[in-house]
Order: structure tokens, then sequence, then C-alpha cells
């Protein structure tokens, strides 16, 4: 019976007992030429990622850096403490003529004639005029300096500091840049004395805006933008995973649960800049928040976070297979300890995920913090989150209108510490997926 | 006909053979799963502290019976069930009737093993934790040990109890499942095919258990194995497209069924 049945087949197909063209070269080929297109799209993935991180910061790590002069300065009781209070009277302290000092300093440094007031001023413009406030530090700091002298290192103009990171072509005609030759003299002077040198560059992270680069800093727009985190954060993470466990898994189906889901995933494609607008409609029109405080921006961040998060925390909860809430169900679990017992924990770590790309998203967002004014120009920190404050990528779009070649390097500046923190969210978010999620 | 087994009184019931009393009781029970219905009227007596197979080709509604038994097809979107079906006399399907609790009385293993992702240990001691059946670590530890081993798991797991429940081999993850359901005691252990994943001598260890469960608990088991039925089981019905064909003693159903189509899917003229 079987004998026959086969010798059947061998008649009906002459040419069963030889190999058959089942097509293995062709498939091969096609499977080689798919890996080919696979790693073309990387290597130009990858080319444009280098690109962008070479430009970026191979223009922002001289950010990092700042040209420093030591000057001796003598802190002359005449003009520290004028009214010799012995340095009780603090008030005179911080209001003295500081700048003075540095000039004495310089003019004496460099052997000017202190009657030649051109050549003291052009001595006097390759300090930064910003010295008042480190100065008047070292003086409240220790009172008995007053009367001594101290050699400090004191931040370079910017013009001098852009020249000495090679940004300034200073072979043209004199009039034409910004630095004349006397004072290159001068610089190259200092440089031979030693008291001439780019050093670490803390004050990138300590300042706050300023119209002189080299005291521009980025250290209230972090604190800022941190302010806004931990909003959207303790806004959105608890909303968001309550709102999805409510859709997900309590519930009905019909038709006003499907409007809802419809205007989630409507939500989540809506411009954030509709968001500044609504939030300067909401929040500062209507509830009466003041303007650029970072309440108000984390409030529009926890609007514009708030889908992402409902819609990855939904993806994730999805995911979980049936069978484990039928196992769950099926011992007398209630929904509650399902969800929470078996559903959550498995969910978690796509929730995280889906929570750490919504905040990255968030903490990149300029748009709409421009709307509910957070450009104003903050200089100093926040005291809290009411307060105005500003945020990095403000900072960066505000750094990138300035003219300046010294706020050049400060706008690369800027976006290397922002990718930094997108890093660091990112590294957090694997760590805390490996921790959340269990092998088995 | 077969009076050797059915004493002559009980002829209209027949499940009422054994003269047990009766744990669960289904009456016109009908599922439709949205607009097709998937169980016509059936109406089955599940005798206490007894093994009952359902049998009956794919797709003929035994799994969706059983699952009217705890109440699963509530989870399920757009199953609906009519009839009514009762535990010791109470309708199950009553509102003041609390679902949780049933399902603390009527346990479920199901047709794919379904293990927790968490450790041995972890998942049987969930039902008794959740239930607040042990006092102390003791009692727990007390009642995972004797589930595993009337689960026949024991010894193939005692030195791996806080390892991943789901790194157990299939046939291994269905003795799990049995061990989890039966430390919360249930009264009655429904099973959905709890053989089709295991190699005969870890079904032979599963039948046993059958056995052995059946001198405290009411069983209700789904098998396609003819043979697997007519060794556990006591009762035997069979299902049809949604009917229920016949139910009767196991012995004189596969001996001597009144319906030809339970006659023909015994001896294997279709399924
Ligand atoms: N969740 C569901 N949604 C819709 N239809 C379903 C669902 N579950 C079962 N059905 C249908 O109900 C009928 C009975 O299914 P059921 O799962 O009870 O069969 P079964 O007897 O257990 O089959 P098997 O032996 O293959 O497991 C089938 O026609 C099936 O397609
Ligand atoms: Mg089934």
């Amino acid at each position: 019976m079987t004998d026959l049945a086969v010798s059947e087949a061998r008649a009906a197909h002459p040419a069963a007992s030889e190999r058959r063209d089942i097509g293995i070269k062709r498939r091969y080929a096609a499977e080689r030429r798919f890996k080919l297109y696979g790693i073309v799209a990387i290597a130009i993935g990858l080319i444009f990622l280098v690109a962008l991180l070479w430009s970026v910061f191979s223009k922002g790590y001289t950010a990092f850096f700042q040209t420093e002069i030591r000057v001796p300065i003598t802190f002359d009781q005449s003009i520290v403490d004028p009214k010799n209070s012995g340095g009780k009277d603090t008030k005179a302290l911080s209001m003295a003529n500081y700048p003075r000092l540095v000039q004495n300093g310089i003019v004496a440094l460099l052997g000017i004639d202190p009657s030649d007031r051109t050549a003291v001023r052009a001595a006097n413009a390759l300090v930064s005029q910003s010295v008042r406030g480190q100065l008047r530090d070292i003086v409240l700091g220790d009172i008995t300096t007053i009367g001594k002298t101290q050699e400090v290192w004191l931040y370079a103009a910017s013009e001098v500091d852009s020249a000495e990171k090679g940004q300034y072509d200073l072979s043209v005609e004199e009039s034409r840049r910004p630095l004349k030759d006397q004072q290159l003299q001068w610089l190259q002077q200092l440089r031979d004395d030693d008291r001439l040198q780019q050093r670490f560059n803390w004050g990138f992270f300590t300042f706050g805006g300023s119209s002189r680069a080299e005291t521009a800093g980025v250290g209230v727009a972090i604190v800022g933008s941190i302010y806004m985190m931990v909003i959207v954060l303790v806004l959105s993470l608890p909303i968001g995973v309550a709102a999805s466990i409510y859709l997900e898994e309590f519930a009905p189906k019909n038709r006003l649960t499907d409007f809802i889901e419809v205007n989630i995933n409507n939500l989540a494609a809506v411009p954030s800049i509709v968001y500044g607008l609504l939030g300067l409609a909401v929040f500062v029109n209507g509830f009466g928040l003041p303007r650029s405080a970072a309440v108000v921006g984390g409030l529009v961040l926890t609007l514009m976070t708030l889908p992402t998060i409902i819609i990855a925390t939904r993806a994730a909860l999805k995911a979980v297979p049936p069978s484990i809430r039928a196992a769950a169900l099926g011992l007398g679990a209630s929904k509650t300890q399902m969800v929470f017992h078996h559903v959550l924990p498995l969910a978690m770590p796509g929730i995280l995920t889906g929570t750490i790309i919504g905040l990255a998203h968030a903490l990149g967002e300029t748009a709409p913090l421009l709307l509910i004014g957070m450009v104003a120009f903050v200089a100093d920190y926040p005291s809290s989150p009411m307060a105005p404050s500003t945020a990095l990528p403000v900072q960066i779009y505000m750094w990138a209108n300035e003219a300046e070649r010294a706020f050049v390097e400060r706008t690369s500046g800027a976006i290397i510490v922002l990718l930094a923190f997108l890093a660091l969210m990112n590294i957090t978010a694997i760590i805390l997926r490996r921790r959340f999620e269990r092998r088995w | 006909m077969n009076q050797t087994i059915v004493p002559a009184a009980s002829v209209l019931h027949p499940t009422a053979a054994f003269a047990r009393p009766v744990k669960m009781r289904g009456e016109k029970v009908t599922v439709h799963y949205g607009a097709k219905q998937a169980l016509f009227e059936v109406n089955l007596e599940i005798p206490e502290r007894q093994v009952t197979a359902l049998i009956g080709p794919s797709g003929c509604g035994k799994s969706t019976f059983l699952r009217c038994l705890n109440r699963m097809n509530d989870t399920i979107e757009g199953a609906r069930v009519g009839g009514m079906i009762t535990l010791d006399g109470e309708d199950i399907y009553d509102p003041t009737l609390d679902v949780v609790e049933l399902r603390a009385r009527v346990g479920m293993v199901f047709q794919k093993p379904n293990p927790f992702p968490k450790s041995i240990f972890d998942n049987v001691a969930y039902g008794p934790r959740i239930h607040g059946l042990a006092r102390s670590k003791s009692d727990i530890e007390e009642i995972v040990v004797t589930s595993l081993r009337r689960a026949g798991l024991f010894e193939e797991v005692k030195d791996r109890l806080h390892e991943a429940g789901t790194g157990l081999s299939g046939g291994q993850q269905q003795r799990l499942c049995i061990a989890r359901a039966i430390a919360v005691s249930p009264e009655v252990i429904l099973m959905d095919e709890p053989c089709s994943a295991l190699d005969p001598i870890a079904t032979a260890k599963v039948e046993e258990l059958i056995d052995e469960l059946r001198q405290n608990y009411t069983i209700v088991i789904v098998t396609h194995s003819m043979q697997q039925a007519a060794r556990v089981s006591q009762i035997t019905a069979m299902f049809h497209l949604g009917n229920l064909v016949e139910v009767g003693p196991t012995e004189k159903m596969f001996q001597n069924p009144d319906d030809k189509r339970t006659q023909d899917y015994i001896t294997g003229r279709f399924g």
C-alpha cells in the first residue's frame, strides 16, 4: 500500500529523487543583501552622530577652560575700608571700589605709568570687569587680608580668553581686531612670567546668566531644570501610572474609554508650543502663578510628558501575558492584588523606560518654556520653584543668539552639559531596568 | 443492563448513581462569546469527592464549561454566561457571592503551565499568603513543602526552592501549578488538560496525585486521552459542539454508551 503510494508519487514527479531546486542560493543572497542594507543604515546613522558630537565637542570643550591672570593685589585699606571700621562695617566692605585694586595691581605688574590714562585703560581691559565679587569674597572671608598683598587669579576679559584659545585671527590689521599690539605684548609678558594660564572653569557650572561671557554659566539653568524635572517626575509618574492602570485593568471598554484613548494618543502628538500657550493661559493667567517660574514650567512639561508616560505604561501593562493574570485570579487574588503583585512588577521596566524617555524629552524642551517667559535674564539662583528661573535648553537658546565669540563656545559647552545629563538619565534607565527585570 | 453499577433508584440522574452528594450543579448553562454561542443548555452534576472527566472533540466547549465553574469566564471580554451553577446549593453567579472567595474554594490548573515569574517557593506560597492561611513563616514553609510533595515535585526541587519557577521543565511547571492550586486547600479543583505537556512518567505521577486528591477534593478534569479518562475518573461527561451529549459512570460510558457520538468518539472514529 505505502510502496504503491511512493511509486505513484515518483511517477507524478520524475525529478523527485534528484535534488529539488528550492531556491537556497536566492534566499541566502537575499539575506546577505538585507544584512548589507542594515550595515549601511547603521553606518549612515553613526556618521551623523559622530559629526554632530564632533561639532559640538570641538566647539564646546574650550568652554570648560577659562584664561586667568595672576595679579598681586594689594588690599589697600584706604580703598577697601575707607572708614577704617576695622572690618566691622561689612556693608562698606562689600561696596568698596575693588576694580580700583585690580587696576592698581595690573598697572604695577606691567610697569605702566599710572598717569598714562590710555595705557591704564588698555591694561585694565585685559581683566574681566567681574572681579568685584571675587575680591569682595576674599576680604569678607578673611578680614585680616586688608592691608596685605596677595596673588589672585583673576578672570581674563573675554577678548583675551578668546584670543588665548585661538578663536581670533590676530594677523589682521590692528584697528580691526579687539586686542591691540600693546595689549598682545603685555599678554606675552604675562605669559613669560607664568602669570597667564587656562584653568578649569568651575564658574561655568556655578554662574548664571550674564552679559559678560567670562561670568556666564549654566549653574542657575541647571538648578531651574532640576526643579522642573523633579516636578515633572513627582506629578507625571504617579498620575500617568495610575491613569494607565485604571484604563488598562479596570475601566469598562466602552465608547467613553475609546474616546479617552484616542485623545491621549492625540495629546502625545500635539506640538509642544501649544502646551506652552495652554500653560500661559491656564497656569499664569488663570491661576495667577508667577511667570517664568519653575513651577509653571514643570506643570507645562508635566502635561506634555503625561501622554508619553501613559502610552508607554499601557503598552507595558498590555505586554504582561494574560496567563499570569489568569493564574493570579484563579488562585483567588482580587483584581487589585493581581495588578500590584504580578502585573505591575512585570511592567515596571517598560514603565521606567517610558518615564525616563518622557523626562529626557521634557529636559530638552524649549518652545513652551519660551512662551511662559523663562527667557528672562536670570543671574541668581532661584530660591524656590516659584522664583524666576531658566532652564538649560533656554540658556542654550539665549546664548546661541549672542554674537560674541566667547558665547559661541559657551553655547556648545551648555549643549555638552545637556547631553551629559541626558546620558546620565539614560544610564539610570538602563540600571533601573536591569534591577527590575527578573530574568525568569 | 449494567445493573452492576447503576442502582435502579437513580436511573433518572446518572450522576447520582454513586450516591454521593452533589458538589456543583450546572442547570441550563449557556455561554456566548460575543455573538457566538459556545455552550447550549448544559445540565451537569458534579459529585463530591469524585473525579469527573470532561471529554469531547476540540472546540466543543469543555474548557468553556470548566471556566464557568470558577467564573474565570468573567475575565474574558465579551463572554456571557446564562443558566445557573451552584456550589453546595449556592448560586455562584449570585451578585452577593464574592468571586474572590469562590475562586479560593474552586481552584484551577490551566491548560498551559503558567507559573509566576517568581521563585518556586513564592509560587506555592502566594495563595496561602493572600488568603492569610498561615500565621507564621514556618506555617507557610510547611504548606509549601506539603503541597510540593503531594504534587510529586518536592524531591526534584527541594534544593532549589528559591530559584525561578519558570526555569523548570514544562512538566515540572505543570506540577508546580498543581502544587500552587492545592496549597490554597480548595474544595474543588478544576484541571484543564493538566497532562498535555507531560511525558508518560510525569503523567502517571499526576494521575496518581489525582487519585489521591480524590480522598479530600472534588475534581473536574478535561482530557483528550480516553485512557486517562478511564483510569482516573469515576464520572465521564461527553461534550459535542457545545452540547452535553451524555454523562454517566466512566465504566458505563466506555463499555456501553447510550449515544452513538460517544461511541464513535471513544473508539476514535471522530475527534
Ligand atoms: N475567549 C474566547 N473568545 C471567543 N471564542 C472562544 C473563546 N474561547 C473559546 N471560544 C470558542 O468557544 C468554543 C469552545 O471552546 P473551548 O475552549 O471551550 O473548547 P475546548 O473543548 O476546550 O477545546 P480544546 O479541547 O481544543 O481545548 C470554540 O468554538 C472556541 O472557538
Ligand atoms: Mg480547552
